[in-house]
């Protein structure tokens, strides 16, 4: 691994731990959304509601697009991988943009509904899952439990 | 000159219209916002990626630890962008 080239060549087969990472929080995103919809409802009514949902989808879509991303190229090469994630990232904001552009004249949408919900959805779900991530490495084979129970055995 | 006279005319729109003014202004500096907002990301996730590729070529049997690592990396050094994003849309379109 000293030759330099044979870090742009060499590839990774196997699990793709960023889709196992992106599909717990494609799941605990589902659990989310209707928690955020009905706080964004309380606070912008039905146009909060609606944009709300769109918002946690985006989020999500985000997500997988950049897991199938760096887990399809990882196959490949490990320098294809890096191009992608840079490149991806570019193309991922472009898509958002794009998203939330031809959508803002909509009679459904409320602007600060989307952007926040936008913010909350992905910062909350890359926090829950650090929580989980950060358990696992630091405990491996453990799984964290939701109880508190303190092991006592001797 | 020019320069100077271009000022002139710009300060003559701003005394005829100021709230006209004001909107360009934020429109103008919104896309200033979210250009330099995206800056910082891109060199961090280009950064998390570089790392993280030359601790995979070393230590291929901790890949998928790095791996892991540098996605939640990744995610969380995108959200900077996001928010600069959404600054952009409240400012630009709400």
């Amino acid at each position: 691994m000293n030759d330099p080239s044979s870090l742009f060549t060499s590839q990774l087969s196997g699990d793709a731990p960023e889709v196992a990472v992106t599909r717990h929080m494609l799941v605990r995103g589902l659990i989310a959304a209707p928690v955020l919809v009905l706080i964004a409802s309380f606070i912008w009514g039905a146009d909060g509601a609606t944009s709300s949902a769109f918002g946690c989808a985006l989020v999500m879509l985000n997500f997988a697009l950049a897991a199938a991303l760096i887990s399809s190229t990882a196959r490949i090469s490990l320098g294809l991988m890096m191009g992608a994630v840079l490149f991806g990232y570019l193309i991922r904001l472009g898509i958002i943009f794009a998203a939330v552009v031809l959508v803002r004249n909509m009679s459904w949408i409320s602007l600060p509904a989307l952007g926040c919900t936008i913010i909350v959805t992905h910062l909350g779900l890359l926090f829950w899952e650090l929580r989980h991530v950060s358990a696992t490495l630091a405990y491996p084979g453990l799984k964290p439990s939701s109880g508190g129970e303190a092991n006592t055995s001797s | 000159m020019e320069a100077l006279a271009k000022i002139v005319v710009k300060a003559a729109e701003v005394a005829a219209d100021p709230a006209a003014a004001k909107n360009n202004a934020a429109a103008a500096s919104a896309g200033y916002a979210y250009g330099l907002a995206a800056i910082g990301p891109g060199i961090g996730i280009g950064y998390i990626v570089g790392k993280a590729v030359e601790a995979m070529a070393r230590q291929p049997e901790a890949a998928g630890m790095v791996r892991t690592t540098m996605f939640l990396g990744i995610a969380f050094t995108e959200a900077l962008a996001l928010i600069g994003f959404v600054v952009f849309i409240l400012l630009k379109f709400a």
